[in-house]
């Protein structure tokens, strides 16, 4: 079995953002960058698999300008055996991510794809259910546990009222929340051993992919900032606080 | 307009998320329907039915919608969604799941997670953790699809009386999905997602024993309990209690952090509480920053204090 990831470059998770002033984007300039986490996350569950001996390959997909070549880079050094990028300038939207990884999966035929459960840069939650969607096939969501047996997966999702365990028949999308796994170190040794891995790129021209239906992004806003409050020296001070403002 | 609300329910109640999603519905404006989709739903049809601004409740019956699994469900909200301009679910891990795979079906992106609505068809929405707060237009001619954050919006109120009206599934099982079980540390305790009040414990409990003190706080408080993402890696307490990015986003009248820094996947998850308490043994925690009332000190001491107090 194959197993395709996702990954996405995304601004560093440690990175506090900046606005641009005149409200048109987020300053990425000179800031750093990195695979997205759930990403990360997504690629060391399917080089588990592989390495208990469930599949044959992993092969890493992104999306983006060249620059995303080095997050593929990374993920070849994590472990996977080949890359590909699907060229784009700016900003794709999950649908159109989701439909050029549908073209991608359907050359591939991979048994499982494994994408994170949300793009830390967007948040947008929705790639992973959209690719499963377009090519008819089961999502299994927000995973903390898979377990793979022959045809089918079986799958432990976070959900708002505890664990769910659902039951998938292969191929199937999966998407990754923070529990599944701790993801593995790069040694350097792996990283030189990477270049040599093969990094294909495709365009969506070639896939015959455009965007459609976007959804247009205008001003970006700071939030509303909490202010900070008065500090108490004790308990005492706390509870009386708590009842003055009726929270008691 | 015409607003069709998906609602979230565990087969015997609604889920408050879908008071929630009304009322976020009721800002866009136009006619407002509810449907449930599920197996022996008419309970909980009629308590869709009570949400004032509801006009028609949209009670769909299939055996493979008895459990809440997005590849079943998908196809038959698709099914009903010609009528309608507008397609709501809330921003839980159930509207999570299942609305993008609706919107992938409909040839359309998603809103996710909609903190305000400007216009018909224009939204605020976070960003970045809500480090960033963006406007969004979905374009002419494509249905919106959309997530509801949960703590932007409140209950819409009790008191509407609106049509239910019964239909069977148009559609059937895939049969590639299957559901095996949920299982739930459930309890006793107010549910985080909507209990005025909230008693939550970081890392520095330092263990599932010493989160008993947590519990007993909150219960004297009558207080729902969370935790940061680091005393669930830990294992101190179940995934279902983390607050946060990747958690849950609240709103609660009153926040306590014990033993919590404050990093911003988790600050995410409590921006829009009424007021913040912190108590930290370390002063310069990021925490006091945006807490309404801070305590520098060991909270092994401070919280049985509290109690005692209470
Ligand atoms: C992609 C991503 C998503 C994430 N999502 C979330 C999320 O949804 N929710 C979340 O919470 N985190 C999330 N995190 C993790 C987040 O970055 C922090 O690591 C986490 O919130 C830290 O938890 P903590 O505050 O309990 O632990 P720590 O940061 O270790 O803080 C412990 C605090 O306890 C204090 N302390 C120690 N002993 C005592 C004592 N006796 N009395 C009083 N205070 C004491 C310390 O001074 C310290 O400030 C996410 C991270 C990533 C990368
Ligand atoms: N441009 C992209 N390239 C590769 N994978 C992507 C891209 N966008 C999204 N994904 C995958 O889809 C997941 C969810 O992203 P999103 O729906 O944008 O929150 C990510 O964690 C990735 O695994």
């Amino acid at each position: 079995m194959k197993i395709l990831v996702g990954i996405k470059r995304v601004v560093d998770y440690n990175v506090r953002i900046r606005i641009l002033p005149d409200g048109s984007g987020v300053d990425t300039d000179g800031v750093k960058m990195s695979i997205n986490p759930f990403d990360e996350i997504a690629l060391e569950e399917a080089l588990r698999i592989k390495e208990a001996g469930n599949a044959e390959e992993v092969v890493v997909v992104s999306i983006g300008s060249d620059a995303c070549q080095q997050q593929l880079r990374t993920g070849l050094a994590m472990g996977a055996d080949r890359a590909i990028q699907v060229q784009v300038d700016g900003p794709v939207q999950p649908l159109t991510a989701a439909r050029a990884l549908l073209k991608v999966v359907e050359k591939e035929q991979p048994g499982l794809v494994i994408l994170g459960k949300q793009a830390i840069d967007d948040d947008n939650n929705q790639t992973g259910q959209m690719l499963s969607a377009l090519w008819g096939r089961p999502q299994a969501t927000f995973a903390s546990k898979v377990e793979l047996a022959g045809e089918t997966a079986t799958v432990t999702r976070e959900v708002d009222s505890g664990l769910e365990v659902i039951e998938v028949d292969l191929p199937a999308v999966i998407t990754t929340d923070l529990r599944l796994n701790e993801p593995r170190f790069v040694k350097l040794p792996d990283i030189m051993k990477a270049k040599r891995k093969p990094l294909d790129t495709l365009t969506m021209d070639e896939l015959g992919v455009s965007a459609e239906n976007d959804i247009q992004v205008g001003h970006h806003a700071p939030p509303p900032q909490r202010q900070r409050g008065i500090m108490v020296e004790d308990a005492q001070q706390l509870v009386d606080a708590l009842k003055e403002r009726g929270l008691l | 307009m015409s607003i069709l609300v998906i609602a979230e329910h565990d087969g015997h109640t609604l889920n408050v998320s879908t008071a929630r999603t009304v009322s976020c519905a009721a800002a866009i404006g136009g006619t407002i329907d509810v449907a449930v989709l599920g197996s022996g739903i008419d309970a909980i049809a009629s308590e869709a039915a009570a949400i004032e601004g509801v006009s028609r409740v949209l009670a769909v019956s299939g055996d493979h919608l008895a459990n809440p699994l997005a590849a079943n469900l998908a196809p038959e909200i698709v099914a009903l969604a010609g009528e309608y301009s507008h397609l709501l679910g809330p921003s839980t891990t159930f509207g999570k799941d299942v609305m993008p795979r609706v919107a992938a079906l409909l040839g359309v992106n998603q809103v996710s997670d909609i903190m305000a609505v400007e216009g018909e068809r224009q939204f605020k929405r976070p960003i970045y953790a809500g480090n960033a707060i963006i406007d969004v237009t979905v374009p002419e001619g494509a249905t919106v699809v959309a997530t509801a954050r949960a703590a932007s919006w409140k209950q819409a109120p009790q008191g509407g009386s609106a049509a239910v009206e019964n239909r069977d599934a148009t559609t059937s099982a895939p049969g590639h999905t299957r559901y095996v079980e949920l299982k739930a540390a459930g309890g006793e305790r107010p549910d985080l997602q909507s209990a005025p009040k909230v008693v939550s414990g970081g890392r520095a409990l330092g263990s599932a024993d010493n989160f008993e003190l947590i519990y007993k706080l909150a219960d004297k408080m009558g207080a729902a309990v969370g935790a940061s993402r680091a005393a669930v890696d830990a294992g101190y307490v179940p995934n279902e209690m983390q607050v946060g990015q990747t958690g849950k986003i609240i709103a609660p009248e009153l926040y306590m952090a014990f033993g919590i820094s404050g990093a911003i996947q988790h600050i995410t998850g409590i921006k829009d509480a009424g007021t913040i308490v912190a108590v930290n043994k370390d002063p310069e925690a990021p925490i006091f920053e945006i807490a309404d009332i801070g305590l520098a000190g060991d909270l092994f001491t401070v919280i049985p204090e509290i109690e005692a107090l209470l």
